[in-house]
């Protein structure tokens, strides 16, 4: 992967001039990289790691096992790409084993969560079943540990 | 007491970096550009396998010469990246870091007054390992207009029937300086020559930037059988403080060197000895993500660096920058202490490593580019206020 874009996965925030000094480049040369980058839909969007525990004690996060039935002609796409658009679906893969679609949704609390999937998901025609699993803690998300790794103790001066 | 100290430790003068370092200690806030070591923890699959050493209760002695798995671990490392090959029972000694290495291989060579050649400015223990092995250090001046790579003519001016050993550290510290074959090359047919034996400290070969291929001075014709090659885990992987390094060379002299290791050190600790089987098996992917952060920061501080007027061309290894401050008219040593005093941001001063390093300080990108962006900022600030640009 090229290194521009594993510096902007590590911290989007990067000022584009410090990306330039970097990487020995222009900030104008930085620009451009970054706007095709984006233009060719590698980059998708910019977002913040939140902590959500810290934020609301009542947040929601559950991973949805979905199976379904797979359509004559359009396999998983269509019904895929319809649960995607709900709001409240974070993340949506299609993936190998058991079950078909992991869907991550999100909530405020666990009655929303429920109601959508019994509301929503569930009653989708080709859905065969769902199994709902509630996040409990995080430790870590998108690379970013959630604990401290190491105290900083090194010697200040050393050879 | 002090009338009891043997002469030749007494006259060892006090490390300067150790004031340096007490200096920087007694202060708050300081950005630290002067730390040797790297300032990424350890990669987490190294310390589990540490952890799982302990666990399975592996706390005893291991062989002098190391854990035979480990050895035979660096002896295909060492084939693998750097091209030489090793007989792991016979030729690789594990020790406690490099330096442990460089003691017990001088003290194995050396007869009292032998002459130990070493290019300066240089990492701080050279000269005095040489001493309190009874042998003399002569050192050889690199140049910042050759890159600080070392050159045969200096080199050849210094050699005398009693030159013996010569010992090389390239990538330097403190420079970053790299030796390209061209460059090693005149230099291994002197030491055929005048038959002599080279020390080749590699510890930084990892850390070798913008795609260069490190290559070891054992490569070049007619030198195996006269090098020997020093390396360990401290730098490219993060592990100084697991103590872990290995010298690999001819079998009688591994010989010689066991004999001094096994009284003195009897064997490296063995929870970190596993853990080096791991970090040579499968650090590469960790090793070269290390390098990858080093080189950006690296090009990041020259870039500033140059801009505020002290110019410093790319070093291509290890993780310093040596800048040259002459422009600003102060010695290295004024231009450390002000800095500190004034910005609160700490380098080593050039003359820790020699007195060839005065007119230059070691800056550590060791360190975390948010760090390494205040401290260039600060420091920008303290040379547009020099008083001679």
């Amino acid at each position: 992967m090229e290194t521009l874009l594993r510096l902007l996965q590590q911290n989007a925030t990067v000022s584009r001039e410090d990306l330039a000094r970097q990487l020995n480049l222009t900030v104008a040369e930085v620009n451009d990289r970054i706007a095709a980058l984006e233009k060719d839909g590698v980059i998708r969007g910019y977002q913040a790691i939140v902590d959500r525990e810290r934020l609301d004690q009542n947040t929601v996060t559950a991973f949805i096992e979905v199976r379904i039935t797979p359509e004559r002609g359009g396999g998983f796409d269509r019904i895929a790409q319809r649960i995607a658009k709900f709001d409240q679906v974070v993340s949506c893969y299609l993936i190998s084993g058991g079950y078909d679609l992991l869907v991550v949704v999100e909530g405020t609390s666990l009655r929303e969560v429920a109601s959508f999937v019994s509301e929503k998901l569930s009653t989708i025609e080709s859905v065969i079943s769902t199994a709902t699993l509630f996040r409990l803690k995080t430790y870590k998300e998108n690379g970013a540990l959630f604990t401290a790794d190491v105290p900083e103790d090194r010697l200040v001066v050393s050879p | 007491m002090e009338d009891k100290i043997a002469a030749h430790v007494r006259d060892i003068p006090r490390s300067g970096i150790r004031d340096f370092f007490e200096i920087v200690q007694s202060m708050h806030d300081v950005i630290s550009l002067g730390i040797g070591e790297p300032d990424f923890v350890t990669p987490w699959h190294i310390r589990e396998a540490a952890l799982f050493s302990l666990e399975k209760g592996r706390t005893g002695y291991t062989s002098n010469l190391g854990l035979p798995k480990l050895r035979e671990a660096i002896a295909n490392y060492v084939s693998r990246k750097f091209h030489v090959d090793y007989h792991a029972p016979s030729e690789v000694l594990v020790s406690v870091g490099v330096s442990e290495a460089i003691d017990i291989a001088l003290r194995a060579l050396l007869n009292p007054g032998d002459e130990v050649l070493y290019h300066e400015p240089c990492y701080v223990s050279y000269n005095p390992s040489v001493t309190l092995a009874h042998g003399k250090a002569v050192s050889v001046p690199v140049h910042e207009r050759d890159n600080f790579q070392l050159r045969a003519g200096e080199l050849a001016k210094r050699i005398t029937p009693k030159s013996k050993i010569l010992l090389l550290n390239f990538p330097t510290n403190p420079t970053g300086a790299t030796m390209p074959r061209e460059a090693l090359e005149p230099i291994a047919e002197l030491c055929v020559k005048h038959d002599l034996i080279v020390l080749s400290d590699e510890i930084y070969a990892e850390l070798t930037y913008d795609g260069a291929e490190h290559v070891s001075i054992a490569t070049l014709p007619g030198m195996r059988e006269r090098t020997v090659f020093l390396h360990g885990l401290s730098k490219g992987w993060a592990m100084t403080g697991f103590r872990i390094g290995y010298a690999c060379a001819p079998a009688p002299l591994i010989e010689a060197m066991m004999k001094i290791h096994q009284y003195a050190i009897l064997c490296a600790p063995i929870t970190t000895q596993d853990a080096a089987i791991e970090a040579l098996e499968h650090g590469d992917a960790a090793v070269a993500h290390m390098r990858e952060k080093y080189e950006l920061r690296r090009n990041y501080i020259v870039s500033a660096l140059n801009e505020m007027g002290l110019p410093c061309p790319t070093p291509r290894g290890a993780f310093y920058v040596f800048a040259d401050i002459r422009p600003t008219g102060l010695t290295s040593r004024d231009f450390s202490l002000r800095l500190l005093e004034e910005q609160k941001v700490a380098v080593v001063p050039g003359t820790a490593f020699g007195k060839d390093g005065e007119g230059f300080v070691r800056c550590s990108y060791a360190t975390s580019l948010e760090q390494i962006k205040i401290a260039m900022e600060r420091m920008a600030v303290f040379v547009a206020g020099c008083p001679r640009r």
